[in-house]
């Protein structure tokens, strides 16, 4: 790279297709750069022509299995994919191993896809914090769809929904999926439910359960009702049934849906944005935090403390 | 402006077709827990696809283990492909069984360090944290 | 000094007390005693106690020993073991052109090694012609490359197929290197009947240590049975698998985890085999094994007589197998590479030999020894005829030889024989309910199992917990290598494409053709693919061409992301 390349300004060669932009700026993003923020604004009104898809599930669901065929089937309509494989940090020492290139190797020297491995830092729902941005990076750069990988997730951990739209929840039979899923509220977000391993015993009373579950909730006219499809990732078998849900929840949506649904998860995005910018104002270098410790100490209790601080706020005191 | 935190990024990657993969990994997960992010290539890459993975995944540092004798070919041959990529100012360390002849040819190919059987990994994980850090800091405001 | 004082307690007069009372007042000792660390273990981080007595183990001789030669074979598997027979001294050769190992094999014939072991480059392993793009740099690096019935031809080059018995280790195109074997016997004029040999041929712990893989798993095992049940019929001299424990452990597996996935992995080939319709006696006699011999003197010495209980176990009681022959262990031996130091490298002659000398005492068939200069490079001549010497010091000097199983009655051992054979039992469970060996492989168990302890091993001797000469005490400064290095002419890879490019233009195209497409057939009609390999072999299809063919009809392995 030259340096007048160089010198371009990165949300620039970002639209030029330069595949070094997306990296960097996914990095940027990642570690709250403001550059990041300032190159989304040049960006922002390129957005919106990438599918985003989310696909979620517990830990050894078949995750990354059915994102790797997934691709391959979009590959196949010749459809340029962007990857985004969300794995955990370690809450003790921050570092992360991201195992999900290995996972999707059949598609690594495929020049239509660009897999970035994510590592969740410090957010707990599954997703990384900058994975929104990191999509509209993808979609921006130009990608035809954007594949959102969760970590495997547990209970109450449902970022993925913000980013996505349409969210696809993993399940497998035999592993106490179903009782979980419906029990922590992961059907709830689900736009499809994907029965994977299907060769497995149960999986076929794994569907009605979750059919039966899934009516009961949304029975109502003109509302989608997620449907319960059944493949074998492993095997690439029925993967293509999949992508076509995925195509029917986008043709249910309709231009206006989606848009009213990317509105509202734009919305989402700004109250998650001020609440981090709030925090950062109040418990910041220059925050509170001083205030509060000797107030503590001073005997009083930690309501009291709240209380105070918030009239402080409220009266446009600085900390 | 909110404080940028920036981690080090790490590809560690097996060129070649030598499947043993017991220090690869081994540094890879002492790396974690010094608070890197840590991606592995997984066995048999060639060296195009080292690259391209580094680039995709814009790692500060790529890490390369290699014990079948074929560094002389393929260490080079990563440095290259990253070059074509832009990515020649990763960090770019290697191990395995490496004569210290090669070595030195190694390290005037460009690469900062290669450790040898039987280093210590906290002394991998530290050296690089330092490195990375002297480069962080110098970097600032570059891309 | 203090230790000794402690342990003067309350003894010291004449008068006899009763056992318990014996240990009570021992154990009191101990426990007031002030002792060098604060807890002793194995080399696999088992704790070990202080003594072992007559209290700490249950030895049922009948059951549990029995005589050399005898059901469970635990003294081992000949009745008169050394007195009749040495183990045979095979040492590991290959590296460059068929020409050059060629050579080193006469040097070693020469010099009294009694067998030939034969290592394979990468490419080989691996199914790729020396040519092939994924080739570049490691021809002939770490052994010798062979792509065509010509380059086997040339590596046996006036040796006597017919008379020497001939070890290949090789796992992924095993069944296609077996077919080159062959069809340079015949070119010999050597009828297969005759050849005597091994193949490691043990898929299984490539896709759990190795990694040197051809296709999955399950075509590779479908490969395994046609070579098992061509054998039986055509060459019933020769060992079709051995089963290898050697690199699970070198990947950095515990002795119990390496005796447990090897002899699960012997399992399951034995299933296989079975299911495929072979009885079970017609096959079981010609698996071999293939263990590590590591420096935890002791602990080695039970895992082979473990190994050697729980397979005759195994396959008398749950297998059904009538034949004394498929009860028993019979096993090959090397000594750990991955206890060998790059500083100060003199010393691993002194390492390998309590190895060697483990293996001895353990009851192993053949034996290795690795060369002091093995984790800076080849060996070197000198290197290799050392550790050569190592074993025929063992052999001729140390009177070792000279009685069977002689640590037998032990407590210690006993109690460490029989903790491994439990160690290994709950593997067998774990394994099982996984779903068996080929499930637990896909799901990265093993992987996952042998990284956990590598890691833990590491940190051990990073921690000061495990120690190693000249890399956490007694390290020296300057410890540049002190001996030559044997490095691989470069000119090796050259060769090669000239080697192969001359049989691709002098060879029949329409033989080649109708072979690769009688391979492809078989792949799906179900013929036997090591028959069609030495047809292949004969019609100049080299390994590469018969590979792909395999490849695209099987498949490949994914393997499992375990980080």
């Amino acid at each position: 790279m030259t340096v007048a390349e160089k010198k371009k300004p990165i949300a620039e060669r970002l639209l030029e297709g330069d595949r070094n932009a997306v990296a960097r700026l996914i990095t940027w993003a990642e570690n709250g750069d403001t550059r990041f923020h300032q190159a989304l604004a040049g960006i922002y009104p390129e957005l919106g022509r990438a599918r985003r898809l989310g696909v979620t599930g517990p830990p050894g669901a078949g995750k990354s299995t059915l994102v790797n065929e997934l691709v391959g089937e979009l590959r196949r309509e010749d459809r340029q994919v962007g990857v985004l494989a969300v794995d955990p940090s370690s809450p003790f020492t921050g570092g992360a191993l991201l195992g999900d290139r290995i996972r999707m190797e059949s598609r690594t020297i495929d020049p239509g896809v660009f897999i970035r491995s994510m590592a969740s830092r410090d957010s707990h729902g599954g997703l990384a914090r900058a994975t929104i941005d990191a999509c509209d990076v993808m979609d921006a750069f130009g990608f035809d769809d954007v594949l959102i990988e969760t970590v495997g997730v547990g209970q109450a951990e449902y970022d993925v929904v913000s980013a996505a739209d349409t969210v696809v929840v993993v399940l497998c039979p035999g592993a106490g999926d179903s009782i979980q899923a419906m029990k922590s509220g992961l059907l709830e977000v689900a736009d499809i439910i994907v029965v994977n391993k299907n060769d497995l015993p149960g999986a076929q009373r794994m569907v009605v359960d979750l059919e039966e579950a899934v009516h009961i909730r949304l029975a109502g006219k003109g509302r989608w009702i997620t449907p319960v499809v059944t493949c074998s990732a492993g095997r690439g078998e029925a993967v293509a049934d999949v992508l076509a849900e995925i195509s029917r929840h986008g043709e249910h949506l309709g231009e206006q849906g989606l848009s009213a649904l990317r509105t509202q998860k734009r919305a989402g995005q700004v109250r998650l944005a001020v609440g981090e910018l709030i925090d950062d104002y109040l418990w910041g270098e220059a925050g509170y935090s001083q205030r509060v410790a000797s107030e503590l100490d001073a005997g009083r209790t930690p309501y009291e403390v709240a209380g105070e601080i918030r009239d402080a706020v409220l009266r446009g005191e600085r900390p | 402006m909110v404080m940028v935190k920036r981690k080090i990024r790490v590809l560690i990657g097996k060129p070649g077709l030598d499947g043993h993969d017991r220090g690869a990994k081994t540094v890879a997960s002492v790396l974690r827990d010094h608070g890197m992010e840590v991606i592995y290539s997984g066995l048999h890459k060639t060296p195009s696809e080292i690259a391209e993975a580094a680039a995709q995944e814009d790692v500060d540092v790529v890490g390369l283990s290699i014990l079948s004798g074929a560094h002389m070919s393929l260490f080079p041959r990563v440095r290259e492909e990253l070059a074509q990529r832009g990515k020649q100012e990763v960090l770019l360390v290697g191990g395995g069984i490496i004569p210290a002849e090669d070595v030195d040819a190694l390290e005037k190919d460009g690469y900062a360090r290669l450790f040898g059987p039987g280093t210590n990994t906290d002394e991998i994980a530290n050296w690089i944290t330092s490195e990375m850090q002297i480069r962080f800091e110098s970097e600032g405001d570059e891309e | 000094m203090s230790k000794n004082e402690n342990s003067m307690s309350a003894t010291g007069s004449t008068e006899t007390v009763n056992r318990v009372d014996a240990r009570a007042i021992w154990q009191e000792a101990i426990d007031k005693a002030r002792l060098r660390e604060a807890s002793f273990s194995t080399l696999s981080s088992d704790e070990l106690q202080s003594l072992y007595g007559p209290e700490d183990v249950d030895i049922d001789y009948d059951r549990d020993l029995g005589y050399p030669g005898q059901f469970p074979f635990t003294r081992g598997v000949h009745p008169s073991m050394y007195r009749g027979r040495l183990w045979t001294m095979r040492q590991f050769a290959g590296f460059g052109s068929a020409a050059q190992t060629n050579e080193r094999f006469k040097f070693l014939l020469e010099h009294g090694q009694t067998g030939l072991s034969t290592a394979f480059d990468f490419p080989t392993l691996m199914g790729y012609d020396s040519d092939d793009e994924h080739s570049l740099g490691e021809v002939g690096q770490v052994g010798v490359a062979i792509s065509s019935l010509d380059d086997m031809s040339t590596l046996f080059d006036g040796i006597p197929m017919g008379e020497v018995s001939t070890s290949m280790t090789i796992n992924g195109p095993a069944p296609i290197m077996l077919a080159f074997y062959i069809a340079a016997a015949e070119r010999q004029g050597v009828d297969r009947s005759e050849l005597r040999g091994t193949i490691q041929n043990d898929i299984l712990k490539e896709y759990q240590a190795q990694h040197a893989w051809l296709v999955a798993p399950e075509p590779a095992l479908r490969m395994i049975t046609d070579m098992m049940s061509y054998c039986a019929d055509h060459v019933p001299h020769w060992n079709t698998i051995s089963i290898s424990g050697y690199h699970i452990r070198e990947a950095g597996s515990t002795a119990a985890q390496e005796l447990a996935f090897t002899l699960a992995n012997g399992m399951e080939y034995v299933r296989r085999g079975v299911a495929a319709g072979m009885d079970v006696d017609s096959f079981a006699p010609r698996l071999s094994f293939f263990f590590d011999s590591h420096l935890d003197f002791f602990e080695e010495i039970c895992k082979f007589r473990a190994a050697r209980r729980i397979w005759a176990r195994k396959l008398r009681d749950q297998f059904g197998a009538k034949d004394p022959r498929s009860w028993m262990v019979r096993f090959h031996t090397q000594t750990a590479g991955v206890s060998l130091t790059a500083q100060q490298p003199e010393n691993n002659i002194v390492r390998t030999a309590f190895e060697a000398l483990a293996a001895v005492l353990g009851g192993t068939q053949s034996l290795h020894t690795n060369s002091m200069d093995e984790t800076l490079s080849l060996p070197t001549e000198k290197a290799v005829k050392i550790a050569l010497r190592t074993q025929q010091i063992i052999a001729e000097e140390t009177e070792v030889a000279h009685v069977t199983d002689p640590l037998a009655g032990s407590y210690f051992i006993e109690a460490q024989t029989n903790r491994l054979e439990q160690e290994a039992e709950a593997y067998f469970e774990e394994i099982e309910s996984r779903g068996g060996v080929v499930p637990a492989i896909e799901s990265g168990f093993f992987q996952k199992e042998i990284h956990l302890s590598a890691v833990k091993y590491q940190r051990q001797l990073e921690s000061g917990e495990k120690h190693v000469v000249g890399i956490n005490c007694y390290v020296e400064d300057d410890e540049g290598p002190s001996i030559d290095i044997h490095r691989i002419d470069a000119a090796v890879e050259e060769e090669q494409h000239a080697r192969l490019k001359d049989l691709r233009s002098r060879r029949d195209p329409v033989g080649v053709e109708r072979e690769l497409a009688a391979v492809r057939a078989a792949c799906s009609d179900g013929g036997n693919l090591l028959e069609r390999f030495i047809a292949a072999a004969h019609a100049d299809c080299t390994l590469g061409e018969i590979s792909q063919v395999l490849r695209e009809e099987f498949g490949h392995f994914k393997e499992p992301s375990i980080l």
